[in-house]
This record gives structure tokens, sequence and C-alpha cells, in this order.
């Protein structure tokens, strides 16, 4: 598992999860630098958001470690947004990417021009820390 | 006695701007409207509709009914954003039938515009820093919009087939041509495809014209027996069939961005009604954007998937087009305080009985009223004629 670059913020003034029992492990692995997704015992179906059970079979999940690479599936550039402090960062990109492992998942596109934003661009995940409870996942060019 | 379902009140309340209306007004004057279109009396309602639109309990069904004194024995508050009105007729045409209720009230009413301005589609729901319980947590942190979600549909769909904002914008066009027809529409100037395109970007690939208006207003049906409708003051429009069906809700869980569950209540639909595309003569699509009516015309089964932009340049869906589109100037340019799906049936009653003026489809018997709620999430269809089926 290569490392993955986490960025530590002082400040976090966009929405954050209210964090229940499934999702604080999640959140709190992206903390630590690890993008988990849920795999199902029983029959193999992986997932993304994070559920009490699995979403093909409703059987018992497990969480998986994923490699952090995967590629974007679609995508826009936001450029109108009136809520701060989005307002500040346009435009910006939003995407579902492709996680190598299979599902799709919802994030930004950084440290790109969004207008070189792309369906099909490599991408690899890093993690902005908020506190020792909550990493947020972005995504940037490969 | 004929249980046929029939549409047989409808009522607008005052739009595009009505300061002077909040919204449990527009659900009241709507109501008057549709009462008195049909000639029914409130005292004869016996089944009560509408959307809950959130926790607020001012106009969600039960207070709604307690306000406007529908002493029913049947009621349905299916919320399914702005499809929502189509799964009523849907299960309302099945009510009626089994005689669950024999006149039932849908109700809608929003001061959207006047409340809220026109933050719907990019105002981002939340504020800094709150705490967001449910699967909406996994998209806030991102600021993600209401435009930005279905502009991913318009990016995929572009990838896989081609899709071009050309001909995007010509659906846009088309229902603008309309809205110059309907004296209440809130843009009624005619556009260009060289309009849309060059419009200001909201969220790649969707420019302003792309994306539907922001207004206040309501309505309302009566819908009952077809041998009831018999003694009532307008003609008939008879449920043929409908059908819902749901994909997602929340936008990230979208699997595939280039079709709707219209693939799966569709064929339902149409299979219930008895009839095929062929013999629609007007479709009433939730145009909240362009992108929403080319994946419902294609997701339905109008053209196959992936040809919907070239079918659309070709003019099929303008007035006096193979299917015209909103006739009432729809969501793109007419009426959209937040949730349509009451209006596409409305327009297709005013259609059916020959009332839409300079706006009439020729012959019109057969109309699809395809409602989209979420994020192309779920999708509502009533088939509805002019002749009893």
């Amino acid at each position: 598992m290569s490392d993955r670059e986490i960025v530590t913020v002082e400040e976090w003034e966009k929405p954050l999860p209210r964090t229940d029992a499934i999702s604080a492990p999640y959140w709190e692995a992206a903390a630590q630098g690890r993008l988990l997704i849920q795999e199902c015992a029983s029959c193999g179906n992986r997932q993304w958001y994070p559920r009490a059970m699995c979403t093909k079979c409703g059987g018992d999940v497990t969480w998986l470690e994923c490699s952090g690479r995967g590629e974007v599936y679609t995508f826009t550039v936001i450029r109108q947004m009136g809520m701060r402090p989005f307002r500040d960062e346009l435009p910006y990109a939003i995407a579902m990417v492709r996680l190598e492992e299979g599902p799709l998942i919802f994030g930004n596109v950084t440290d790109v021009d969004p207008d070189d934003v792309r369906v099909g661009l490599p991408v690899e995940v890093w993690f902005t820390k908020v506190d020792d409870e909550i990493g947020v996942p972005s995504w940037r060019p490969a | 006695m004929d249980r046929t379902p029939v549409i047989a009140g409808i009522g607008l309340s005052d739009y595009p701007k009505a300061p002077h209306l909040d919204t449990v007004q527009h659900h009241v004057l709507a109501m008057q409207r549709a009462l008195a279109d049909c000639g029914i009396e409130k005292s004869e309602i016996d089944g009560y509709i509408n959307a809950s639109s959130g926790g607020m309990m001012v106009d969600d069904p039960v207070t709604m009914a307690e306000y406007l004194r529908i002493d029913h024995r049947y009621i349905d508050g299916t919320m399914t954003g702005g499809s929502s009105f189509e799964f009523h007729l849907q299960h309302l045409a099945a009510a009626i039938q089994e005689g669950l209720c024999d006149v039932a009230l849908v109700t809608y009413g929003s001061d959207q515009l006047t409340r809220m301005g026109r933050k719907l589609g990019t105002g981002g729901f939340q504020r800094g820093g709150q705490k967001v319980p449910g699967p909406v947590q996994y998209e806030v942190p991102y600021g993600g919009s209401l435009v930005g979600s279905y502009a991913m549909y318009a990016t995929r769909h572009a990838h896989e087939f081609g899709t071009t904002s050309e001909q995007l914008a010509e659906i846009a066009v088309g229902v603008r041509e309309f809205a110059g027809l309907n004296p209440n529409a809130i843009y009624r100037d005619p556009i260009t495809v060289d309009d849309v395109v060059n419009s200001r970007m909201i969220a790649d690939p969707l420019h302003k014209l792309d994306c539907c208006a922001i207004t206040d207003g309501g309505g309302a049906l009566v819908v009952t027996t077809a041998e009831r409708a018999k003694d009532l003051k307008q003609p008939p429009v008879y449920v043929l069939g409908a059908a819902g069906a749901q994909t997602h809700w929340n936008i990230s869980q979208q699997t595939d961005f280039t079709t709707s569950a219209g693939a799966l209540a569709g064929p339902i639909a149409f299979e219930r009604a008895g009839v095929t595309h062929d013999d629609v003569d007007l479709l009433m699509f939730y145009d909240s954007f362009t992108i929403t009516c080319l994946i419902l015309l294609e997701s339905l089964g109008f053209v196959p998937q992936g040809e919907g932009g070239p079918f659309v340049a070709e003019g099929h869906l303008k007035r006096g087009g193979k299917w015209p589109l909103n006739t009432d100037g729809g969501g793109l340019s007419s009426c959209h305080p937040g949730m349509r799906g009451i209006f596409l049936l409305i327009e297709s009653v005013r259609q059916l009985r020959g009332q839409g003026g300079e706006a009439q489809v020729p012959g019109c018997e057969v109309a699809l009223a395809a409602g989209s709620g979420g994020w192309l999430s779920c999708i509502g269809v009533v088939l509805t004629g002019r002749e009893h089926p």
C-alpha cells in the first residue's frame, strides 16, 4: 500500500459529516490516510458509501482498504455556487471516480486546471485531515 | 359502475411571481380553481394527496388535509421529489379502481421564488461547518450543486454518445417557443441555439439556459371515477396507465449516468395503457434541465439510447413535430417552483380537452407525463387519453 498524502488543516469551514456507527470508521480511516470501501463476505459485492449491510444480498459486509487509484467516470466544473467557502474556490471540479476495486465514489478533483479534467483521467486519492475523527478524501491526477 | 380513473378537474395557482401568496395559499388557490373547473363540492372529496415537502409540518399531507378540512378515507404523502405527483397518479389509479376513494384531491404549492430567491440549483443546501447526517454526509464536504449533479449526466452522455451542447440547446429552444404562447410564462422571448450555448456556464456542460427557471406556483387535480365525471363540467381525461420506479436517491449512488428509471417504469406504463410510442401525441417531461428531457426521451424508449441528440436536433420535439414537448413552456421557461410534476399532468389534461389555445397540439388524443424526482432518481410515468380505454 503506497503512502497517501494527508494534509492537516487548522480550520475547516465546509460542511462535515455527522458520523454514525457505520460511517465513523470510514471517516476515521480517511483521517489516517486510508480509503475504505465494503465487501460482502457472502456474495463478493463491493460498495460505497458504507452501509450496515450488503446492497446486493443484504448480508454482512467487511471493510476493504483501497489502492487509492481510480479514474474519472464523469465530472462537472462548478462555476456558480452561492455557499461559502465554496464560492471563494470557483471554479472547481466535482467527479464520480471509478475505483480500481470497482465502485464509484463522489469527490473533488484537485491539483489540475478544471478545464483539463476529462473522463478517463487517471487519479489517485489524497486526504485532508480535519481532526482525528474525520479525513476528507479528494482526487488528483495520478 | 364505471370506475375508470379520470382527471376531472385542474387548477393552477398564480405564477410565475406571486409575492402575495405563501405556500399554503398556493395549495388553497389551486384547489379552489380545480373545484370550480369541474364543478364538484369540496365536501365530496374523500381522498387527499400531496408530496410532503419537508419537516416543517406546514404543508405536509396530514396538516393540509386538516387545513383544507378534507375528511378523507384515503391519504397519500408519497415523496419522490418532483415526480411525486406521477407516483400519486399511479397510486390513485389503483385506489379509485379498487374503491378506496371516489373523489381525490391532489394539491401542490410553493412560494419558492418569493421566499428563497434563485438559490435552488446553485445555493448549496448546507451551512459551512454544519454536521450533516445520512447519505448526504458523503457529498457535503465537496461543494456539489443540484445543477452540477445533472451536469454529470450530460458529461457522461457526451462521452458515450457524442451528445453536444447544441443538441441539448434545441430542447430549450423548442420549449421556449411554447412559453412564448403562454402569457403567464416567466420567459417568453424566443431563443436560439447560439443564445443557449453562449449563456453563462453554470456547471459544465450545462449553461444557464439549459437550466429550469425558479418561480412561485401551485396546482391541483380532482381525480374521480368515469361514472362521477359524466355529470361534471369538463370533458373527462382518462388515466390509461401509470408506473413509477427508482434507481437511487442521492446522486452519489447513480451507477449509470446515461439513463434513468424510466427504462423500468416506461414499459410498465405503456403496457398497462395498451398504447405505443407512436400513439403518443404530447410529451410532458420534467424539464429541470435539457439533459433531463434527453435522458427521459431515450430511457422511455422513444428513441434508442444515444440517438436522442441527433433526434432532437431534427426538431421532432418542437411545435408541429412528431412529439411536441412541454406545450405550457415547461420548467425551462414557464413555471418551476421546485417540484414540477403536477404541472405535467395539468397541461396533459388541458391539451387532451382541446383547451390548449394557440399551443394546442392538433388531434391530441394521448399524452405522456414523465416526472423526474431527486437527481433523475425516481421516474413516474402517466399516460392519459381523451377516449375511454
